[in-house]
């Protein structure tokens, strides 16, 4: 998140005003809580996990987690077909959903904000034609093309996060070429530019800063997209390849244990849902503070 | 408005010739075919063999246009697998993906459109409440999690529902309410935004100051604006939800075209799965560009955009 130091100038009056504004908004406070949640059990994984989240241990396979009546403390969560430690599992997943997310928007957003960029600032015939694109990605079956090309390269999560980023640049490109239209008239653009700064000068030191409120919130839209196309994907038997803990992987591997040990797959189910869900409210309560115009609705 | 259809028109020509050459180049890129047909042990005499019988030797541009050539005289190519035409079977499964598909929008349609007049209607009331809500959860829920819940609940549990596949109606239903649930936040949150903004318009308070019903003035005026980017949105989302069905077909083994799109997959059988793509695409553009005729024949302003 280096981003967040470029955030432009704001006085510690508008930022205690934000921080209070922030607070009250319920939605973003807990998105926020989530997402902190699920990015300390992403580092601190070793510390956190209680097993080897690759550690089989068959006659310990399919045990009930706590609540159950069979259930124990020694595996709160239980434990999957090959007797690994759940809980251990879901807490080193965490890694890889956020690894899926933020390496997709660090491809996806470098190519969408140029491409929007460049469309925005320049106009006329390269907006034309990068519209065009915009077109033409929007009209691609995205789920369908991620499935084929990983099936077809061959699957890892390396190239998860190749295929994702370079499929899903379109709202990246969409927004910021909306924003820069709005800004490329304004006064200390043209004050830029009457001093001499080059375009690419003028793109990277004046307009990006100020786009960079917009562009937070598809950031974050984005990788909770990512992480559930990464589901989707390694559910498919086409993403991230076992035994890594991808929770739409071990949602996967439950599937043929449901009847009897339903839980292999409501766990990792809501750790997916309450993950996309906190990254989600957090955009939503980041887009409320950057217009707070259109907070009410 | 002749000229701004001729305009769209070619427009979409112009976007459906490029997706054909971006899913063709993207897709024959991704592996060498000919490898991947001869299977992992052949040797590499082998390997050159099936590339020269199949044509994979020449220059990728060739092989396009011969694609091209044919898809235009209305050959699709023979699956690599089934050694069939791709043609009739991508025909024999489309009614299944096509039925689920249309019966999800309109499921989506018939209940997200009341209730996002509902919201509009009564903002901040528990109904808005409700409805934000299902819509922020209804996007963090992943399809195929969703249908395995179902399936586990309806199926397994009380065994009311089949647990997968299409020779019964009763398999279609599952299917249909993962879909029309997964289409239904954005439409419910466009219509209420929709509903909010005309509600504010001058037109409406005229009608309000005739002394006009709140029924009324819902149904023949704010109604018919707030439901126009609505069908755009629907527009668009069928073709999402075609895109999708390869998940939720393949979760219920539904067989339709998305079940046969992962099957052609990992069969890496890709004239089947090349033209699934683009049959896909093709759907997606017509759409797109039917609504945006639609708009522009019911309001004028959009042709002058």
């Amino acid at each position: 998140m280096t981003d967040m130091s470029l955030s432009g100038p704001s006085s510690a009056s508008v930022l205690g005003a934000r921080a209070r504004r922030w607070l009250r908004n319920t939605g973003a406070s807990v998105g926020g809580a989530i997402v902190l949640l699920a990015v300390l059990c992403a580092v601190a994984a070793p510390l956190l996990a209680p097993y080897d989240p690759y550690l089989q241990d068959l006659p310990m396979r399919l045990k009930p987690p706590v609540w159950a009546a069979e259930g124990s403390w020694a595996h709160m969560l239980g434990t999957d077909q090959l007797g690994r430690d759940y809980l251990s599992r879901l807490i080193y997943g965490s890694r890889i959903s956020l690894l899926i997310g933020f390496g997709t928007v660090l491809i996806s957003g470098s190519v969408g904000i140029l491409l929007g960029m460049l469309a925005g600032f320049y106009g006329g015939r390269l907006d034309l034609m990068i519209s065009f694109f915009v077109t033409v990605r929007l009209a691609m079956p995205i789920v369908l093309v991620a499935l084929a090309v990983v099936g077809l390269i061959g699957s890892s999560l390396t190239v998860v996060v190749a295929v994702l980023g370079l499929l899903l640049w379109d709202r990246f490109a969409v927004v910021t070429r909306a924003t820069v239209m709005q800004l490329r008239d304004s006064e200390y653009i043209i004050a830029a530019r009457s001093y001499g700064g080059s375009d690419a000068r003028i793109m990277l030191r004046h307009v990006l800063p100020n786009i960079l409120g917009p562009i937070l919130v598809v950031f974050t839209l984005e990788i909770a997209h990512a992480i559930l196309l990464e589901a989707a994907l390694s559910f498919l038997g086409l993403g991230v390849q076992p035994p890594l803990p991808s929770w739409g992987l071990m949602i996967a591997e439950g599937r043929n244990y449901v009847f009897f040990t339903p839980w292999v797959i409501t766990i990792p189910g809501i750790a997916l849902v309450v993950l996309v869900l906190g990254i989600n409210l957090l955009g939503d309560g980041l887009r409320d503070l950057s217009s707070p115009r259109d907070a009410a609705d | 408005m002749a000229s701004f259809a001729l305009k769209r028109i070619l427009v979409a020509v112009l976007v459906a010739f490029t997706v054909s050459v971006v899913s063709f180049t993207v897709l024959r890129l991704s592996a060498d075919l000919a490898q991947a047909l001869a299977g992992e042990g052949a040797s590499s005499e082998q390997v050159e063999q099936i590339r020269i019988s199949y044509g994979l030797d020449r220059p990728l541009a060739l092989q396009y246009l011969d694609w091209l050539g044919n898809i235009i005289r209305g050959d699709l190519g023979e699956s690599y697998y089934f050694k069939q035409p791709v043609s009739a079977l991508i025909l024999e499964r489309v009614p299944v993906t096509f039925t689920v598909a249309t019966l999800a929008i309109g499921l989506a349609l018939l209940l997200a459109i009341p209730l996002g007049i509902c919201a509009a209607l009564n903002r901040n009331s528990w109904l808005d409440r409700l409805c934000l809500t299902t819509a922020v959860v209804g996007q963090a829920v992943p399809s195929f999690w969703l249908a395995l819940m179902l399936i586990y609940i309806f199926g397994l549990h009380w065994q009311w529902l089949p647990l997968s596949g299409s020779e019964e109606w009763q398999g279609f239903i599952l299917p249909i309410i993962v879909l029309a649930y997964y289409a239904m936040p954005a439409i419910m949150r466009l219509t209420r935004a929709g509903m909010i903004e005309v509600l504010h318009a001058d037109y409406i308070r005229t009608a309000r100051a005739k002394g006009l019903s709140l029924r009324a003035i819902v149904t023949t005026h704010a109604l018919r604006n707030a439901l126009m980017p609505v069908v755009a949105l629907a527009a668009v989302q069928f073709g999402f939800l075609l895109g999708g069905s390869t998940v939720v077909e393949t979760v219920f083994a539904l067989h339709g075209v998305g079940y046969l799109s992962w099957e052609s997959i990992q069969r890496a059988d890709f004239p089947v799965v090349q033209s699934i793509v683009l049959m896909f695409s093709m759907i997606f553009v017509v759409l797109t560009l039917a609504s945006d005729l639609l708009n522009a024949a019911i309001d004028p302003r959009v042709r002058l955009q």
